[in-house]
């Protein structure tokens, strides 16, 4: 009776292979190599952009470039009747200013946020607050510039009485507003990322609220807090339009956070398109286009590492 | 079935879209295309005027590309275009040149004229500049970076009485123009004015900024800035940037626009060009912030027409 009923199921799971069995491998593997192919595809992309920037560059990069120029000489005249010339250094200075001062603002607020929502707030206030930033992150950055240049400028001239309202302050609190949604919501998941267990411990041994945020909660999280910030960074760096807009666009060194500067990514976004394909103008511009990639590969290289120390704590 | 119905209305766009091309073709014997190049002042009121007599003539397809006036006389040097654009008349050697190749004599036509102003913010007490002011406050050569360089000048709401330089991508015909007119045909603009996008964005960004001067083609002035007039020789009077100083070019900064063709212009060309001479051409020349040609019209009719033009779309 029983040998029957074994005999039964053996055969009903051979039945059940033969026929379903393949079809199911197959889709497996299906699914296998589309998920491969997408993974690879990143790597080929970014690989792919890589060379083709260096490409672009290359000609110029091994003629006439000369670093010293390049990163020293304030003088960028793509375009002369007398000379050409090359001198990117207001422009780095231009990015740097605005990366800066956007982060004076972006990093309190945004690692302050994050602490809030994370830490202090009710569950009820942690939803909405935590709709309304990701609402503020999907703002384009064209209308950032369109923020900057209707409300900021006036108010900058009208109420602080300084000259020109297109300056780094103006993009640097465009910059900081775009930033902040990012700190704050990387910052709060490594934030989460500290075990309760560490809560409690600190809890018990009678720290307030306060003392364990300060003194348990931050340097447990702290890897993932400096990557929220990194981020940023790389965010304010790699803007585009926003800064285009509300910086003032003018290649100088600026002496106060007042004075309108130009960034790199502006530079080539706003002169791309009178380049010629392959001039030397075109050439310089993909040179920028490298250092920029320099720039935001190793921020993000950075930030990826100490992400991953955080998350291993987990 | 339900397969086929949700099939069909794709199937049916595709047999649509593929005979819709069909049917939108034209042969090449009803379509004669008017290969126009040249000067990149003047591409944007070309691009213009080929669009509008486009929809006047369906017969007739004007292609136009800018290059610069020297690509398009070269072009047409070449017998490659039909009609070259120009921002300067054309040289000797050039036209000689053409006459030998296609034994036909250049033919030109002025077809606008186009008059740069400068502007201030309304509260700046200056009612005009030199020549050499301007290439003080503007040019490499320069080092007027304070109103008070100006003849003492006091801007009431300017702190620190500085001048704001509002200049024009390098890639801008209006750039181009003014730098070579100005300043001088080898010299450069200085660094660090604000360098926009368009005529319009200067316009507002003065209107705004009391330290602010930047210049602008004529027809761009509006009430809330001050246009400057020009001295052009020591010594010599202010003139004002008015349509009637422009069109018999007492101002300084004018120049006139020119388009030619090898020979007399002949077909669909000759009408082409009839027709920019025209009523509806010239509506257009004035909406674009160009000056029609005083060859065509009188300061009265133009006036006329500007306030016919005024709030009516392109």
């Amino acid at each position: 009776m029983m040998g029957k009923v074994i005999e039964e199921e053996k055969r009903q799971l051979s039945d059940y292979i033969k026929h379903y069995r393949p079809k199911q491998i197959l889709r497996d593997r299906i699914m296998e190599s589309i998920i491969f192919l997408g993974g690879l595809s990143a790597v080929i992309f970014t690989i792919g952009i890589f060379l083709f920037v260096i490409k672009e560059a290359w000609p110029f990069l091994s003629s006439r470039f000369s670093l010293m120029e390049f990163l020293t000489n304030i003088e960028w005249y793509p375009v002369s009747n007398v000379s050409v010339r090359y001198g990117a250094k207001a422009l780095f200075v231009g990015t740097a200013a605005v990366t800066i001062g956007s982060m004076v603002l972006a990093i309190p607020v945004g690692i302050g946020t994050a602490i809030f929502i994370s830490e202090f707030c009710g569950p009820k206030f942690k939803e909405v607050a935590k709709i309304l930033i990701e609402l503020l992150a999907s703002i384009p950055s064209v209308v950032w510039g369109f923020i900057a240049v209707m409300v900021m400028n006036p108010f900058i001239i009208n109420v602080l009485h300084e000259p020109v309202g297109l300056n780094v302050f103006n993009a640097s609190i465009i910059l900081a507003l775009m930033s902040i949604p990012m700190i704050v919501s990387i910052g709060e998941d490594a934030l989460r990322s500290v075990p309760d267990t560490y809560r409690e411990a600190a809890e018990s041994l009678g720290a307030t609220r306060l003392e364990v945020v300060i003194r348990v909660i931050i340097p447990a999280a702290k890897n993932g807090l400096i990557a929220a910030i990194l981020l940023g960074v790389g965010r304010a760096v790699g803007e585009t339009m926003a800064v285009l807009m509300a910086t003032g666009h003018s290649v100088a060194i600026p002496d106060s956070i007042f004075s309108p500067v130009r960034t790199l990514t502006a530079t080539v976004a706003a002169e791309m398109g009178e380049a010629p394909k392959g001039s030397e103008h075109y050439q310089t511009l993909f040179t920028i286009g490298l250092s920029l990639l320099l720039i935001t590969f190793s921020i993000n290289f950075i930030s990826d590492i100490l992400l991953r120390k955080s998350w291993k704590r987990k | 079935m339900k397969k086929f119905l949700f099939l069909n209305p794709i199937v049916f766009l595709m047999f649509f879209l593929l005979f819709g091309c069909f049917g939108l073709k034209k042969s090449p014997e009803d379509f004669l295309i008017i290969q126009n190049k040249g000067s990149d002042t003047l591409v944007n009121l070309a691009q213009v005027w080929a669009e509008n007599y486009g929809r006047i003539n369906s017969k007739v397809a004007i292609s136009v590309s800018g290059g610069g006036s020297g690509t398009g006389i070269a072009a047409l040097i070449n017998n490659q275009v039909d009609i070259a654009n120009s921002s300067r008349s054309i040289k000797e050697e050039e036209s000689k040149k053409a006459e030998q190749n296609s034994g036909k004599k250049v033919t030109e036509y002025v077809v606008a004229l186009d008059a740069l102003s400068v502007f201030v913010h309304p509260s700046n007490p200056l009612q005009g500049l030199s020549r050499t002011e301007l290439a003080c406050i503007f040019g490499s050569e320069g080092n007027c970076d304070n109103w008070s360089q100006i003849r003492n000048t006091v801007v009431p709401g300017c702190k620190n009485n500085k001048i704001i330089r509002v200049s024009r991508m390098s890639n801008s015909g209006t750039y181009q123009y003014f730098l070579e007119r100005v300043i001088g045909k080898k010299k450069d603009m200085r660094l660090g004015s604000m360098d926009l996008n368009g005529s319009k964005e200067s316009i507002d960004l003065v209107q705004n900024t009391p330290c602010a001067i930047g210049y602008t083609g004529m027809g761009y002035i509006n009430d809330h800035i001050k246009a400057l007039c020009v001295t052009w020789d020591e010594g010599g009077p202010c003139i004002p940037p008015t349509l009637e100083n422009a069109m018999n070019k007492t101002y300084p900064i004018t120049r006139e626009l020119f388009m030619y063709t090898l020979g007399e212009a002949e077909g669909e060309v000759k009408k082409y060009l009839e027709w920019i001479k025209g009523i509806d051409a010239t509506k257009l020349v004035i909406k674009m912030g160009y000056i029609p040609s005083p060859a065509y019209w009188s300061i009265e009719d133009v006036n006329r027409l500007k306030a016919q033009t005024q709030g009516q779309k392109l």
